[in-house]
């Protein structure tokens, strides 16, 4: 354990709050010592000089922790997660929130390719922007509902093969279309809402495009407020509509493609 | 035709046999005389096919070099091995094999010995820094390997090797062995099946100080090699022996195991046995199985395996193959049959006979250590360390 | 498009009943999956065109009285137009659908277990009596280290220095191949799940999620994450003997994996963790590995999350560079790694990719093991050949080639009744192994079928001994990549070269 202060890895703890300086620390001491912490009942952690570290938050447990992050965290950050609450007060790389279960990561930049994928449960808030395949294939099972709210644009292959939950894209720093090629290819279930009102003719015939009503309204509030909560912004500008939404037409989109062969 | 080396289109080279080993833990030295008698005893389970000894303490004035004995087909192949040794070793003394030529033995390659350390300047030093026991194992690798007509069967440091076909009496006088002294003496009597007997594949097969004599077959060689190969020995010879040499080169000089412990790698407990341990020991001996599986020493057989400080005996963890010890004083003496200790230690101390797998260590002791081997219990010692 | 109102797919089987011997007791109707049996008043009448020859309905008949017959009507024959050519024309030109087809590819090509031959001792080296010597079996998977580190403790004896990377313990080198609950009924999971634990061996639970009833079974199960990412969560991946990431499979390699949801119950939907009715997709690839370095990062995604207590196997399948991705997915980090041959058997797969994609298990595991030695990182992982394994014999013969175990599939699924029908794509079967309607999954008994899967593998497991006796080792590791002890027949000089053995007599 290294929350006495007086290691290598700089780790102060007061109370349940440890802080570690993980300059030129290898992900794997520094996820280590992340795992015995909250194995030894710490709830807050501050992790300063991150850069690159893979797997920060790597398959974690508990709703009553938090994670922050100061500097750029590598890829997976919060990968397998169950719970936790992490912040980076930066932007983050590829692959965040890979198949996670539980709880909410907050990105106060821009994030890079593949974020949620296979998220079953918890939030993603991006500040900025984010690159491809954003909600690849997230799903929603019960009252797991995963939500992806971002801020900027995003790129190509949006909410491809997406079978549940929610993303909403704001839009907000941009004019121009902000989604890429490709969006919601292969969309066979949750939904996806943006403020921008797009000529989506040419994207994926799998999908309908429509203008979000009431009952979309009062669900997408509570996470929009938090949202606007932890970014500083009007929480009012933000719940405006209109908002449009698109659905997949199927849950079923592939159920004529094949027959059964000879032998 | 003189063969010196496996060029016949087999895979596998394998033979029955016949062994005997004698050590004076006080490093005493004598002649080649009992060695002699011991095998020539076990004259049966050979046939005449392969013969030879190794024998430790026999160049005590050039002992900290490397003793090179080599064979050669003619002057040809001798002048490009030299070539070799000349611009990669600094030559101290070099000389031909005394032999004697009897009618047993009449068709002989040329034997020549070298007394040698490998240059610090040695041309291989611009792309690594081998140490100089690697680079002595790679230079016999590479004569062996590359050099036709020449095949390097010795190579350690104040240790012999006298080896050839015939049989071991026999070869023994063409080396005339009486002359020769040692506190460790290893021979064996060949009885190959798959060819026709070579100069070069006689036991005992040595490397660096290493030397071993083995009976029987090695059911697993053929993992055995390719597990060796992995670490880049190069298997020229298509032996067993071989394979047992390199196994104890890598286990013992490269990966540091004790002596006993490369013992239980060759003839591994039985899972049945590891699984009665205490955790710790049971942990370690199930580490060894995962990591040297490939190594384990599978079907019959009896090794004598000689080294400076000591010399070990073996035999396959089901016991296919016999292996007999007694000891006198002294002495501790090895071998396929009683009657081979007996014809040269008329009444030894005591005799047994190890059990499956069970590795019989004999060490050598400074001089000024009691003389007596505590012989108590030898029977029921599970690992048995004379030291 | 319009349905023809006719078909040109003719009936491939006859279900002829012998009415002088019917009872008319009706399990016949019972028994068939299919819909092939109904009762026309005071006989029974079969829909030939329904039938499969899966073989339920005569196994169960009391009287004997059902034979079923290959359709006599001749197809004009034609070595080149194949009748199997013609059938899928017609019925593709009907659906305009990609032809899918379960199980692995029926076709005959060249299978190399049918052409090595096996060494055994006489006189020079004794073979060994495997009913009364000792005979191991015991197969250790995982990294090993290439050397032993050592301490000395206080009294001086040996110490293993560092702990060894974790590994799966086999009593025998036996595994069950993965098949998903969804693409197989949980009580052929079950099945295996029992007889893996009475065995000391581990079943793999596929894609598909970790079923309730399955969770005490954890230390004989390996668990399954695929591009679908189904049922996966921190809790699932430290739930059995070890993780495996499912990149590819022999069947059809390249191609992801679509359940339709019309499986997706309840129950299911729960073992997958998603709503009922949808298809659950598993894309092609994984979205997190787009290049080996990414398939390190999850490899090491998941270590982290099991705090490095589990070892990683990664699934491949057998494709013409093997040799170089494994070495690849080695050096990333994979313990184990499962390599699934042309010919493996799969619930569903576009019958083009079965039929024509990849390359033989024999050969891709002699190159693969062969150019692991040859980077000496043999050590690193251990390899799972799988493949269509029929028997002991291939089992010995893939163990000799390089495999430190062999996986089985279809072969359990035979001892589950399976008649290799090639059907388990419409979810019918009569056998209750790849459907999940309740009225034939509930024929499937666990503890019977478990009792017989047990009772296979240890006869298989004997006869393995009876072979290594009679090569004279007394011990699996002595024959692993043992190729000294094949010999090939009827091969070419290319075949024996890509397999690293010699001809006969050589």
């Amino acid at each position: 354990m290294t929350t006495d202060g007086n290691t290598k890895t700089g780790g102060m703890i007061s109370g349940s709050m440890l802080a570690i300086d993980a300059k030129d620390m290898h992900y794997k001491e520094l996820n280590k010592i992340i795992r015995e912490s909250i194995l030894s009942g710490v709830k807050n952690i501050l992790l300063e000089n991150v850069n690159g570290q893979y797997y920060i938050g790597d398959g974690i447990k508990g709703d009553d922790i938090t994670i922050t992050v100061n500097g750029v965290p590598g890829n997976d950050l919060g990968v397998f997660m169950d719970g936790p609450s992490i912040i980076v007060n930066n932007n983050v790389q590829d692959n965040i929130g890979n198949t996670m279960n539980a709880g909410k990561i907050t990105v106060n930049g821009d994030a890079g390719d593949v974020i949620g994928y296979g998220m079953r449960g918890g939030r993603i808030y991006i500040r900025g922007n984010a690159g491809y395949r954003i909600g690849i294939h997230m799903k929603g099972y019960n009252e797991q509902i995963p939500v992806i709210i971002i801020g900027g644009k995003v790129g190509s292959f949006f909410g491809e093969y997406m079978a549940g939950g929610v993303m909403v894209l704001l839009s907000l720093d941009n004019s121009e279309e902000s989604v890429g090629e490709y969006f919601g290819v292969g969309m066979h279930g949750g939904a996806i809402y943006m403020k921008q009102k797009i000529d989506f003719s040419k994207y994926s015939k799998e999908v309908e495009f429509l203008e979000a009503n009431d009952s979309d309204m009062s669900f997408l509030k509570k996470y929009l407020s938090e949202y606007a909560k932890d970014f500083n912004l009007s929480s009012e500008d933000l719940i405006k509509g209109p908002f449009y939404k698109i659905i997949p037409s199927s849950a079923r989109p592939y159920a004529h493609l094949y027959t059964s062969a000879a032998f | 035709m003189l063969r010196l080396k496996n060029n016949f289109s087999i895979e596998h080279d394998i033979a029955g046999c016949g062994l005997c080993g004698i050590i004076n833990i006080k490093k005493i030295r004598t002649n080649g005389e009992d060695i002699k008698k011991a095998i020539a005893l076990e004259h049966d389970r050979g046939n005449g096919l392969g013969g030879g000894f190794a024998v430790y303490g026999c160049y005590p004035e050039y002992s900290e070099l490397y003793a090179f004995h080599v064979m050669y087909d003619d002057i040809a192949a001798k002048e490009a091995a030299e070539e070799y040794f000349k611009n990669n070793f600094i030559i101290e003394k070099q000389e031909s094999i005394p032999i004697f030529k009897t009618s047993k033995i009449n068709d002989h390659p040329i034997l020549h010995r070298y007394f040698m350390k490998p240059k610090s300047d040695r041309e291989d030093r611009l792309f690594n820094e081998l140490k100089d026991d690697d680079f002595v194992v790679k230079s016999v690798m590479l004569i062996n390997s590359d050099y036709d007509g020449a095949y390097v069967f010795s190579s350690g440091k104040n240790m012999g090797a006298f080896k050839g076909v015939g049989y071991p009496e026999d070869i023994a006088d063409f080396y005339m062995l009486d002359n020769v002294e040692g506190y460790m003496w290893t021979a064996h009597n060949r009885f190959p099946t798959n060819t026709p007997g070579w100069w070069g594949g006689a036991h005992p097969f040595t490397l660096l100080d290493w030397s071993i004599v083995h009976n029987g077959e090695i059911s697993s060689y053929g993992i055995n090699k390719r597990y060796l190969e992995m670490f880049k020995y190069n298997l020229a010879l298509k032996t067993d022996t071989e394979v047992i040499a390199y196994i104890l080169d890598l286990l013992i000089r490269k990966h540091g195991l004790p002596v006993e412990m490369a013992m239980n790698v060759l003839a591994a407990p039985f899972y049945q046995t590891i699984d009665k341990m205490e955790p710790e020991q049971k942990e370690l001996y199930t580490a060894l199985r995962q990591i040297y599986g490939s190594a384990l020493l599978n079907g019959p057989f009896a090794i004598i395996f000689g080294y400076p400080d000591g010399m070990v005996a073996l035999n396959d963890r089901i016991k296919l193959r016999p292996l007999v010890a007694g000891t006198k004083g002294d002495f501790t003496y090895i071998a396929s049959e009683e009657s081979s200790i007996r014809e040269i230690c008329s009444s030894p101390d005591v005799v047994w006979s190890p059990k499956a797998g069970e590795p019989i260590i004999i060490k050598t002791v400074k001089t000024d250590a009691k003389t007596a081997i505590n012989t108590e219990n030898i029977s029921q010692k599970q690992r048995l360390i004379i030291s | 498009m319009t349905k023809s109102s006719f078909t040109n797919v003719q009936s491939e089987y006859l279900a002829v009943i012998d009415h002088a011997k019917c009872i008319r007791c009706k399990r016949c109707i019972q028994n068939c999956g299919w819909g092939t049996y109904s009762f026309g008043g005071d006989k029974i009448i079969a829909d030939h065109s329904k039938c499969v020859a899966c073989g339920r309905c005569y196994t169960y008949c009391p009287e004997g009285a059902i034979s079923i017959l290959k359709n006599p009507t001749v197809m004009r024959e034609n070595g080149n137009w194949q009748d199997y050519h013609i059938k899928n024309i017609w019925r593709q030109s009907e659906t305009g659908g990609i032809a899918i087809s379960g199980m692995g590819t029926p076709l005959k090509y060249k299978k190399y277990f049918d052409h090595i031959l096996l060494d055994a001792c006489q006189v020079t080296n004794p073979p060994i009596d495997p009913l009364r010597e000792p005979m191991e079996l015991k197969t250790f998977l995982g990294k090993k280290p290439s050397k032993i580190e050592l301490d000395f403790n206080e009294d001086g004896q040996p110490v293993l220095k560092n702990k060894m990377p974790p590994q799966i313990e086999l009593a025998t080198p036996f595994m069950f191949a993965p098949m998903s609950y969804g693409s197989i009924s949980l009580n052929a999971q079950k099945a295996m799940a029992l007889a893996a634990r009475a065995l000391g061996i581990v079943m793999n639970i596929g894609e598909g999620g970790l079923h309730d009833e399955l969770v005490p079974f954890g230390k004989n199960i390996i668990v399954q994450v695929a591009s679908g990412r189904f049922g996966v969560n921190r809790d699932y991946l430290n739930s059995g003997a070890a993780v495996e990431i499912k990149i590819g499979q022999g069947a059809k390699p390249g191609i992801g994996g679509h359940l339709p949801g019309e499986k997706i119950g309840a129950d299911i939907s729960r073992t997958r963790m998603i709503p009922a009715g949808t298809d659950a997709i598993s894309p092609a690839p994984h979205h997190d590995i787009y290049s080996i370095e990414d398939l390190r990062q999850l490899i090491y995604a998941i270590k982290e999350a099991v705090n490095y207590e589990k070892p990683v196997s990664v699934k491949v399948a057998a494709v013409h560079n093997i040799a170089a991705i494994v070495s690849g997915v080695v050096r990333a980090g994979a313990d184990i790694v499962y390599i699934d041959g042309f010919s493996g058997g799969t619930g569903a797969a576009p019958t083009i990719v079965r039929d024509n994609v990849g390359i033989p298990i024999e050969i891709a595991l002699a190159q693969v093991d062969q150019r692991l030695r040859e980077e000496g990182i043999r050590n690193e992982a251990s390899l799972i050949a799988a493949g269509s394994i029929r028997s002991s014999a291939d089992a010995v013969k893939a163990i000799a080639l390089g495999a430190d175990a062999v996986a089985i599939g279809t072969a359990a699924l035979i001892t589950m009744g399976c008649h290799v029908c090639g059907k388990c794509h419409t979810g019918n079967c009569s056998w209750g192994i790849t459907t999940q309607r309740p009225e034939l999954t509930r024929r499937l008994d666990p503890e019977e079928y478990g009792e017989k899967l047990y009772n296979l593998i240890n006869a298989w497991s004997h006869e393995m001994k009876e072979v290594l006796g009679a090569m004279g080792v007394n011990s699996i590791e002595s024959l692993r990549g043992s190729k000294e002890r094949l010999r090939g027949i009827e091969l070419t000089d290319s075949e024996l070269k890509a397999l690293g053995i010699k001809h006969a007599g050589m």
